[in-house]
């Protein structure tokens, strides 16, 4: 597969027809491209850029921007260990040197026949049933060193995926604690019945009785965003379903998009119905692209039974449709601005804000983005009407939430639990015990100590994408902070300055304590670059890179004091290794040769 | 840009230069006629200017250039030792600046093109005197080395940018350089 061909295929050809030469799809182009070769070499690039009409180096800048393209040559088997905490705490950096010393490679390189390359990458949604990998794209879970060995031995006798044993790819959804979504067992096309009976302002309405707010995390009212963009000008309206799971140990939308996709469907047209819209794209990360045949198989089915397309259920001019959009490794596309720029065939760069989405979103358009779940609720409040919805959970966190629990727990998996449920609650029914500390919300979210927990999940306390990381007694939150700022690291997407380079200097000063170079300077220095990143970022992966940090150092410091070797500053380097060289060209060994790491020692 | 309230007592100051040019100690001189103002508000402890050799108990420690063999550690080490507020002042002391740009090679390529492969060298050898303090394989700022309080960055930064600068910190203000005055090049 390294090799280069001599000309791009017909079936390149074939790929760019397919998607009509337009420009928007450089990102769909890219990825249907690259599973032709395996990886995009130069002339692919530049025939692509040629037949799209655009420089060849905003190609070139799509390209090198998503994970999972690769414009160098990578192996026919393209392993890939998914790096999340969760994953650590299981042990997948002991199978991946396993895999690697089984397969004579080091990681991140081409073996030299061409057959695998095996690398991290950031959590694939797996959490609950890690250690995790995509090999080729296809999810495997439970990862144990009998697994890695068959592996292995596949990959050396060039046994092709398919003819893998079944059992690998089974991902199971866990779900552990049902309330009234995953409970709700709906016809296809029953909540659309009833909004068309509303009416579209009467839909609206039911939506804004019913407090329904985003699902994704930040908790914007669903009815307020839906009437901005139905009140915005501009033709066509478009609704994205945000299925860009990318915050580390969330997994719910997997569940959702694995097993309840019609709800999902049901509540992008449902929203179209609210909005005016004609338009619809699934944003799918990269990770979840083996759910892909089976989402669309349901849109297929969908639009058969006249729940997609034109006329819906036999309503005059009510039409609508539903496109996949894959995406390719970039937890930033989970921001809406990124996401947008993502489908719109770009880098994922955030936008500055206004204008918002709901006015100029994709391709100028109104557009409405909501989370996976935001979108399956609705079909709760279409059927049992918005009062019934606004009755359960908080005062100001209406319904129920599905967290996605994983780490040091009995029974990780999916739990739905109506809003204001205390996470003391949430441990006792997961079979969590010794538990030192939970990372609620994912990396960017927030890490509760024991004391903490009492407090509730709720917009108004403890608010969530679903992420529930569990860390018992055993556990180092360094480890963890710092397992989480190699994350921030990787996914900037390099944009601005104070990200790009914040997170990496982050990185070096947690990199310097693990290393047992630490002193006290360096966590003023830790808290001055975590305010720099909080204030000074382009958007808010910038902003919360530091969240980790931050409350591990104000909840945990002893986890950071008990590494440092000096009370005042320590280089990061050892001083008279650094003269080690010199030593030997010299031939040198005399006092004046040498440098004690420790001033101290020299007097 | 007034002059600073004079302190109660003379503010004593140590410069010196590392890997550097002293291209930053011209731009010093570069203050002029603010340099009879600078002599009422300080007094020099070890310095180009005043030629002494070792530093004493000061106030504030300019560096300029940054740490390529170990003589520079000793004598950065000195000066932190006795400077209660540290100062990097220019780039090569921020960055490494150009004496860094060796870094892309192996220090035993470096000594060795200079010493034994230079055409018209004849039995060259890398020199091995102990008077000679040893290189380090790569040129630090230094900061990596010891704890730094300011970075004052440009190559070098101009008379106005360090005069604004001292008066700042004698006046007890955090020094604070306003756009024009802060630049990198």
């Amino acid at each position: 597969m390294s090799a280069l061909p001599a000309t791009p295929t017909a079936a390149l050809d074939g790929v760019l027809q397919r998607h009509g030469h337009y420009p928007t799809e450089l990102l769909q182009i890219l990825i249907e491209a690259q599973d032709l070769e395996g990886w995009l070499p130069a002339p692919t690039l530049t025939h692509i850029a040629q037949s799209l009409h655009i420089p060849r180096s905003r190609v070139e800048g799509v390209a090198g921007f998503y994970s999972f393209l690769y414009t160098q040559p990578v192996g026919r088997y393209r392993v890939l260990f998914s790096d999340n905490i969760t994953d650590r705490m299981l042990g997948n950096a002991e199978l991946m040197d396993a895999l690697c010393r089984k397969l004579w490679i080091e990681p991140g390189k081409l073996s030299e026949d061409g057959l695998v390359s095996i690398a991290t990458t950031s959590c694939t949604g797996l959490c609950d049933q890690g250690p995790g990998m995509l090999v080729n794209g296809r999810a495997i879970g439970q990862l144990t060193h009998r697994r890695i060995n068959e592996i292995a031995e596949m990959i050396r006798q060039q046994r092709p995926l398919e003819l893998w044993p079944a059992e690998y790819f089974q991902i199971g959804d866990n779900i552990r604690r049902k309330d009234s979504l995953l409970n709700l067992d709906m016809k296809p096309g029953a909540a659309l019945a009833a909004v068309i009976e509303l009416g579209r302002e009467g839909w609206l309405q039911e939506v804004q009785k019913s407090n329904l707010r985003g699902r994704g995390g930040a908790g914007f009212a669903t009815a307020v965003k839906w009437a901005s963009a139905r009140n915005a000008s501009g033709e066509p309206k478009i609704i994205v379903c945000n299925a860009d799971e990318g915050e580390p140990g969330t997994f719910k939308d997997r569940v959702l998009l694995n097993s309840y996709a019609d709800l999902i469907f049901e509540g992008m047209t449902l929203a179209a119905w609210a909005v005016g819209a004609s338009e619809g794209f699934l944003y799918l990360r990269g990770e979840y692209r083996y759910l892909l045949p089976q989402l669309e198989a349901v849109l297929a089915r969908r639009r058969e039974a006249g729940l997609l397309g034109r006329n819906i259920l036999h309503e005059p001019c009510f039409d609508f449709d539903i496109r996949i959009h894959l995406g390719a490794g970039a937890y930033v596309c989970g921001e809406e601005t990124a996401l947008i720029e993502s489908l719109e065939g770009k880098r994922g760069t955030p936008r500055i804000r206004p204008p918002f989405p709901v006015t100029k979103g994709y391709l100028g358009r109104p557009t409405v983005v909501n989370n996976v779940e935001t979108l399956a609720k609705t079909c709760l409040i279409a059927l049992g009407g918005g009062e019934a919805f606004a009755a359960s959970g908080t005062a100001q966190s209406a319904g129920t939430k599905l967290l996605s629990i994983s780490g040091d727990c009995a029974a990780p998996g999916i739990y739905e639990y109506p809003f204001g449920v205390p996470i003391a609650r949430i441990l006792e029914d997961c079979g969590a015990s010794d538990t030192q500390a939970v990372q609620v919300g994912g990396a960017a979210g927030v890490c509760l100590a024991g004391y903490e927990f009492q407090r509730r999940i709720a917009y108004e306390d403890v608010p969530t994408a679903g992420a529930f990381m569990i860390f018992d007694g055993s556990r180092d939150l360094f480890d963890v902070a710092r397992a989480f700022v190699h994350f921030f690291a990787h996914e900037s997407c390099g944009f601005c300055t104070p990200c790009r380079v914040g997170t990496s200097l982050l990185q070096g000063f947690m990199d310097k304590l693990a290393d047992g170079h630490g002193a006290k300077a360096d966590l003023a220095d830790i808290d001055w670059l975590d305010r720099l990143l909080k204030n000074a970022s382009h958007c808010g992966l910038g902003s919360a890179a530091p969240n980790p940090v931050i409350d591990t150092l104000q909840k945990f410091r002893p986890a950071y004091e008990r590494r440092l070797v000096s009370l005042d500053f320590e280089p990061a380097f050892d001083l008279d290794a650094a003269l080690a060289e010199a030593r030997q060209l010299t031939a040198r060994d005399d006092p004046g040769a040498h440098l004690h790491t420790h001033e101290e020692e020299e007097k | 840009m007034s002059p600073a309230p004079a302190p109660a007592r003379k503010l004593r100051v140590a410069t010196t230069s590392l890997a550097g040019c002293f291209g930053c100690h011209m731009s010093f001189l570069d203050i002029d006629e603010h340099l009879f103002e600078l002599v009422e508000l300080v007094e020099f402890d070890r310095s180009p200017l005043t030629d002494i050799k070792d530093v004493g108990p000061c106030d504030i420690g300019l560096i300029e250039g940054g740490v390529c063999n170990a003589e520079n550690v000793h004598v950065l080490r000195e000066f932190r030792r006795h400077c209660k507020t540290l100062i990097a002042l220019g780039a090569c002391a921020v960055n490494g600046g150009l004496p860094a740009q060796r870094n892309h090679l192996p220090l035993s390529e470096c000594l060795r093109e200079v010493y034994q492969f230079r055409p018209g060298l004849e039995n060259g050898q890398i020199p091995n005197d102990p008077e000679l303090p040893l290189p380090l394989d790569r040129v630090r700022p230094i900061h990596e080395v010891v704890r730094v309080d300011y970075f004052l960055p440009g190559c070098p930064p101009s008379g106005p940018a360090i005069w604004k600068f001292l008066t700042d910190l004698i006046a007890g203000r955090t020094p604070r350089l306003a756009g024009g005055l802060l630049h990198y090049d």
